[in-house]
């Protein structure tokens, strides 16, 4: 199981590319918006990028608050999504806590499926895709703070 | 969206109303330079100065902006208040994909606003905001203040001026995105005479892409050319400032208001020292890849003890030259602390850095003194340039009022005309021989781009009239269908003629993918047309004797066979502006 993650966002030169990739080959679409990574200036681009992209979160708010199924647990963290349960409700970007659900203007959401196809279209490599366990062991998560 | 028409958005800032537009002109127009020209036929008013609220400013894009890489620019076009004649600037930043994503092919924005007004328009939005507290503000300041005052951030593009465009300067500029412009011949002053101090172009809408695998296999083409291989490796590596070792070699660097072509002290100035001194990363426009914009810092120790700040700029060969070589200012961070005014001012860094070098050797015959220039300008004294700039950009006196509607406009009444390096507009860094010098004097932007006039020097001895004349028409005719589709004319190895038929084919253009030789010389003949009917007379081109003192590596300029070129290419432009169907 991989992960999309985005380790070198310090890289980004905001050329969309990633964007304009996972809407072209995921969902058919030219755009910017209707993908499930979505490129900002982190405050003005005098300081950077920031990527809006789903963080693979397990439990996923996103799912567990959709009510159709449309959304539903992925293993190794993020969503299945099925296009034909959504009822473009928008609980689920409500639900995200890191604004990675996009909802075109009639209510449809979009999302990282992790599927990699951006990847290669990111000239800087600020993209990787990470192989992840399907059940994280609670190690992981456990830091060790010392002051 | 892939359409048989244009769509086109026009705003009136008199009475701050919009309306939607269908015009029918696709297949013989198709966008960006040749859907400008359409427009200003439309709206412009060839025999009305440029500043009548009636003018309209244009902004377009073409049928390929977005749907492949580095179609990534927008077409700029207006009465220039340089000249007082049509004119293009070109710029791209976010403005291109957010004109597409607001499903615009184009925005014409007519009429004065009452008082100084910023206008946002999206795919379902329109609104114009008093902006009355940002007047006289500077470009940096304007830009994070809009930011804030319009939602959409990340897919917008921010156009604003600075006090030079309020100003009127006939150079001043429209910056965007921070680190973008469109640089050249006025375009901010065009929005100063509009009462406009920003434009908000958000872009929220998509489209669906042709079904099937051509199309993306062929995205898939284009990019691996424009990444992968060496195609575009100079705009990522050093970028531009490459040039200047480059061009200093060749002894084609202007230096000190082009008193010389070369000097030592490049090594004080060149892309490697800019990237190893200066350079802070990289910046792309969107839908491109391949990153061009170096973005280098400056610092600035405010306090004592150990306060600092820092600025970032973005810098490339023109900027440069213009306040590198062209003053005679050889460190690297002196010269990004001039572009840093200029941009907050708003003006051309070019067109500026050209006028104070004139204005130096100006000072340094006794024309004028500092009286008129207000502090004592001398080549390579980067503190003097920075206090100009502001008074260029503010227009603090008479002199600077003058010298910001043009250099030879200030060499008319103070004296000095055969010392000013303009060619057209204040020249581009190019001193590479009579075909560059002729190709700017008479190009349709006075860009260096308009042609590979600069580029034919570099490789040509021979002096075949006929030919090089040829070689400035038809590089001409494809050049403008690059910026019809609107494509950055940095692609125009990646862009040749088959990938852009397969491009337009892909994507269901397939009357303009047939025509396309038919409709580059179509637009290309009118925008000469455009331009002549504003007044353009390319035979009454002087080029000032500056130039013919030059020595390349040609040699000196050879004054009788630039004459012949400049008339022989005058008339083929005068043939061009003939007869548009």
């Amino acid at each position: 199981m991989n992960n999309l993650t985005t380790p070198r966002m310090e890289r980004c030169i905001g050329c969309h590319s990633c964007s304009l990739a996972c809407a072209r080959l995921v969902h058919k679409n030219l755009s910017w918006d209707t993908a499930g990574i979505r490129i900002v200036s982190s405050g003005g681009l005098s300081t950077g990028f920031q990527a809006r992209v789903c963080f693979a979160c397990n439990p996923a708010p996103c799912a567990t608050v959709c009510s159709t199924g449309a959304f539903s647990q992925r293993k190794g963290g993020g969503v299945v999504v099925k296009k034909k349960l959504c009822i473009h409700c928008g609980e689920c970007a409500r639900a995200c806590p890191v604004d990675a659900i996009y909802l075109d203007s009639t209510g449809e959401p979009f999302v990282c499926i992790h599927c990699g196809h951006c990847v290669p279209f990111c000239p800087h490599d600020c993209l990787e895709m990470v192989k992840v366990q399907a059940e994280p062991s609670t190690e992981e998560h456990t830091m060790e703070v010392k002051s | 969206m892939i359409r048989d028409h244009f769509r086109v958005l026009t705003v009136d800032l008199s009475t701050s109303r919009g309306n939607v537009v269908s015009l029918e002109g696709r297949d013989e127009k198709a966008g960006g330079s040749g859907l400008a020209a359409l427009l200003f036929n439309k709206y412009g008013h060839p025999n009305k100065p440029w500043d009548d609220p009636d003018q309209p400013l244009i902004f377009a894009i073409g049928p390929l902006t977005g749907y492949f890489p580095l179609m990534s620019k927008t077409v700029g076009a207006f009465k220039s208040p340089y000249h007082d004649q049509y004119a293009e600037s070109h710029a791209g930043g976010r403005s291109a994909l957010a004109l597409r994503f607001a499903d615009l092919d184009a925005l014409v924005i007519v009429g004065r606003a009452k008082g100084p007004v910023c206008l946002s328009v999206g795919q379902r939005h329109l609104e114009i905001k008093d902006v009355s507290f940002l007047w006289g503000r500077d470009v940096f300041f304007t830009g994070k203040t809009l930011r804030n005052m319009f939602p959409g951030g990340g897919h917008r593009s921010i156009l604003r001026i600075g006090p030079a465009g309020e100003n009127k300067c006939a150079f001043a500029c429209i910056n965007l995105e921070t680190y973008r412009h469109f640089g050249r011949l006025g375009a901010g002053a065009v929005m100063g005479a509009k009462n406009l101090k920003g434009i908000v172009i958000q872009g929220g809408s998509s489209f669906a892409l042709p079904g099937g695998k051509e199309y993306p296999n062929l995205f898939q083409e284009v990019y691996s050319k424009a990444t992968a291989t060496d195609m575009m490796s100079k705009y990522h590596n050093l970028g531009t400032a490459a040039n200047l070792d480059a061009l200093d070699k060749l002894k084609s660097l202007p230096w000190r208001n082009l008193q010389q072509t070369s000097d030592l002290a490049i090594k004080g100035i060149t892309g490697d020292r800019f990237a190893d001194d200066t350079l802070l990363r990289n910046m792309a426009c969107s839908g491109c890849p391949v990153g061009c914009i170096h973005i280098g810092f400056v610092r600035e120790k405010f306090m004592e003890p150990n306060r600092y700040l820092y600025r970032q700029v973005s810098y490339d060969y023109e900027p440069i030259f213009a306040t590198g070589s062209m003053l005679g200012v050889t460190n690297t961070f002196s010269v990004l602390n001039i572009m840093e005014i200029v941009e907050k001012m708003g003006l051309d860094v070019m067109s500026s850095g050209v006028a104070l070098a004139w204005a130096t050797e100006a000072i340094e015959k006794g024309i004028v003194s500092e009286k008129e220039t207000l502090v004592d300008l001398k080549f390579g004294d980067a503190e003097s340039y920075k206090e100009a700039v502001r008074h260029l950009g503010m227009g603090s006196n008479e002199f600077y009022r003058l010298l910001g509607q043009g250099t030879l406009k200030a060499a008319e009444h103070y004296g000095g005309a055969e010392f000013a390096c303009v060619l057209g507009q204040e020249m581009a860094g190019y001193a590479t021989g009579e075909v560059f010098l002729t190709a700017q004097s008479l190009g349709f932007r006075h860009s260096h781009l308009d042609t590979g006039g600069y580029s034919y020097d570099q490789k040509h001895k021979d002096k075949n009239v006929e030919k090089v004349v040829d070689f400035l028409v038809h590089d001409e005719e494809s050049r403008v269908f690059l910026t019809s589709m609107v494509s950055c004319l940095f692609a125009r190895e990646v862009y040749n003629e088959e990938c852009l038929a397969d491009c337009l084919q892909s994507v269901g253009y397939t009357a303009l993918a047939d025509n396309m030789e038919a409709v580059s010389r179509h637009i290309q003949k009118l925008r000469w047309q455009t331009r002549v009917a504003t007044g353009f007379d390319p035979k009454g081109m002087s080029i000032p004797k500056r130039f013919t003192e030059v020595t390349t590596w040609k040699g000196p300029v050879d004054e009788d066979y630039l004459d012949t070129l400049k008339s022989e290419y005058a008339k083929r432009i005068l043939e061009l502006a003939e007869d548009v169907a």
